[in-house]
């Protein structure tokens, strides 16, 4: 467990000096989901940094919330996708790393591009309904923002994936509570957004995503109750910007770059575990 | 040679996409079809019937439907989406651009009722723009085929093509008088006749109304090179270059909004290469009405009348 939480921590360095080396760029999320992102790659997930992009037999994970890019990029980096000193173009003119992922510059990893918020979900499912028709048995995990949820094509999807028993996907949602204009309240209400998803006919579970014990004991309860006929979703407290005190629960963090100081507080409290890159 | 073109039917142009994806599900194993709501309209009737494990529902939903035939792509699968044009273009252009064009993904975005000749459902429905919008998006290829055999050739071509397609065809009962048996070249421009005096672009269900003008044209004495541009993108600049060369003027017949459309591709080629006089035969940045296809058309200034007027006009102008 220590190992994990050592890795979460290094991601955390690397967004926080991505995100400041280009002065662009999303933080707040990223930061937040940094737990999420280790649990997945480093213990959940059966996975192939070999990259194929059809990951036959592999576990395939979909970001559609795709503005937390820098924990995503950390993430396959780190597992070994492609070198970390890449890390380093993220934003730059003639990177791989665009601002929001694409398979267009041909990255190892990605599978879809995302950005314009909402179409994860939908593809996400294509994915796993092509394992079905495949007889591949193993699964489809995405990540969502709570703010995104505000996009209508997600509760097409979710309905969706319902009648049609996509039990082999398994939705995340970050619930942090912030948006860019605000809190989720504020902007959107969402409500209860795990009886949303119940209602919609899914099996849920609610766990604390800051937590390495208690997300990969929701992520293993998660593989246990699919195959089950439902799809299954996780609706997942995070604090955005988690780890860096200036930055926790403060939408204002949500897009913006720390400058030189900035970046220095940052990077005191995160430990340096495998080597900055 | 348009002497010769004899009519063998007639049908629909959509029920050419039936049969087209029918043959399909028997001889390709990853065809899947997906629909939203629009099954019969779509003609999926067969293919449902024969292979419903590879038929997707999606329910009035449009733009899950787009991105699970992105996501299908990634396990190997060729998705074939199925709705009426309008829905299938504008409502969720987001979707194709991010999720299917920008990704590269495999999709064929199957559009049927596109244009006026959807009739009485009116401008809500009769979608005009729709070309213009997928010819815009990066490495998406525009298909707009003329009758049923050419339809049915069609469908069968985009599922061996690898990338995004947008395949456009219609409600309307139309003549057929293609070949059947002709295999479907994407991007390779059709002659239906030869001619030195006028250029003729068409594409879709004014094919056939342009091989009507070009009969009572070349008994007027006016030589015709009419090519059937079934492919929008990537459109044969070799042979529509060659055109203009023998003829030095061009009309150009669809069923869209001049802006955007075919016209505007011809243009753009002719502008680039061979500047030569044009005259667009389109509806001419207006909605649609409802009505009956044909007095649509006529309405529109899309019917036989309209293009040999446009031919004369055109002349005088290359003169």
């Amino acid at each position: 467990m220590a190992e994990l939480t050592e890795i979460a921590s290094q991601i955390r360095r690397d967004i926080v000096r991505m995100v400041h080396g280009c002065q662009s760029g999303h933080p707040g999320g990223s930061l937040g989901c940094a737990d999420f992102f280790t649990a997945l790659y480093f213990k959940v997930m059966k996975h192939n940094p070999e990259f194929q992009m059809d990951g036959a037999g592999e576990d395939l994970f979909f970001l559609s919330n795709g503005h937390i890019s820098p924990v995503f990029y950390s993430a396959l980096a780190r597992a070994g996708y492609f070198n970390i000193s890449e890390l380093a173009t993220f934003r730059k003119i003639n990177s791989r790393l665009q601002g929001h992922p694409t398979t267009h510059e041909h990255l190892p990893g990605i599978r879809v591009a995302s950005g314009s918020l909402g179409q994860g979900m939908s593809v996400a499912i294509g994915a796993a309904l092509a394992k079905k028709l495949n007889n591949d048995d193993r699964l489809v995990y995405s990540l969502h923002g709570d703010g995104e949820l505000d996009e209508g094509q997600n509760w097409e999807a979710a309905m969706f994936a319902a009648h049609h028993k996509v039990d082999n996907l398994i939705s995340t949602v970050d619930w942090n509570g912030q948006q860019i204009d605000g809190t989720t309240k504020e902007v959107m209400s969402l409500g209860n957004i795990r009886a949303k998803f119940e209602a919609f006919g899914w099996k849920t579970i609610e766990t604390d995503g800051n937590d390495m014990d208690k997300l990969l004991a929701s992520l293993d309860e998660a593989k246990s109750l699919s195959g089950k006929g439902k799809p299954v979703g996780i609706m997942m407290h995070t604090v955005m910007g988690k780890g860096v005190d200036f930055m926790e629960n403060n939408h204002n963090w949500h897009g913006v770059a720390p400058n030189d100081e900035q970046l220095k507080s940052a990077l005191s409290q995160l430990k340096e575990t495998l080597g900055d890159y | 040679m348009v002497q010769q073109i004899q009519v063998t039917g007639q049908k629909d142009t959509r029920s050419g996409f039936g049969d087209g994806i029918f043959e399909l599900g028997k001889s390709n194993p990853n065809v899947v079809a997906l629909t939203a709501d629009l099954a019969g309209s779509l003609k999926l009737n067969a293919f449902i019937k024969s292979f419903p494990d590879r038929f997707i529902q999606c329910g009035i939903a449009e733009a899950n439907m787009m991105g699970i035939a992105a996501g299908l792509t990634i396990g190997g699968k060729i998705p074939f989406t199925t709705t009426f044009a309008n829905f299938s273009t504008g409502r969720v252009y987001d979707q194709i651009r991010q999720s299917i064009a920008y990704s590269g993904k495999n999709v064929k975005i199957c559009a049927s009722h596109a244009g006026l000749t959807l009739g009485e459902d009116g401008a809500t429905h009769q979608i005009l723009e729709d070309i213009g919008m997928m010819k815009m998006l990066p490495g998406m290829t525009v298909i707009v085929p003329c009758d049923y055999n050419q339809t049915k050739a069609a469908t069968l071509a985009v599922a061996e093509h690898q990338g995004p397609v947008y395949l456009r065809f219609g409600r309307p009962v139309w003549p057929i008088f293609t070949n059947p048996d002709e295999k479907f070249v994407i991007g390779k421009a059709q002659y239906f006749n030869e001619g030195t005096d006028v250029s003729i672009f068409a594409c879709g269900h004014m094919v056939w109304t342009a091989i009507e003008a070009t009969r009572e044209l070349e008994k007027e004495g006016i030589k015709v090179d009419l090519l059937n541009i079934h492919t929008i993108k990537p459109l044969d600049t070799p042979a529509v270059l060659q055109s203009l060369q023998k003829t030095g003027c061009a009309v150009t017949v669809e069923e869209h909004n001049v802006i955007g459309g075919l016209g505007d591709s011809i243009a753009h080629a002719a502008s680039k290469n061979l500047p030569v006089p044009i005259e667009m035969i389109g509806t001419n940045d207006t909605f649609g009405e409802s009505g009956k296809p044909t007095d649509l058309l006529i309405k529109y200034g899309l019917d036989k009348e309209h293009i040999i007027a446009a031919v004369k006009k055109v002349l005088k102008r290359k003169k």
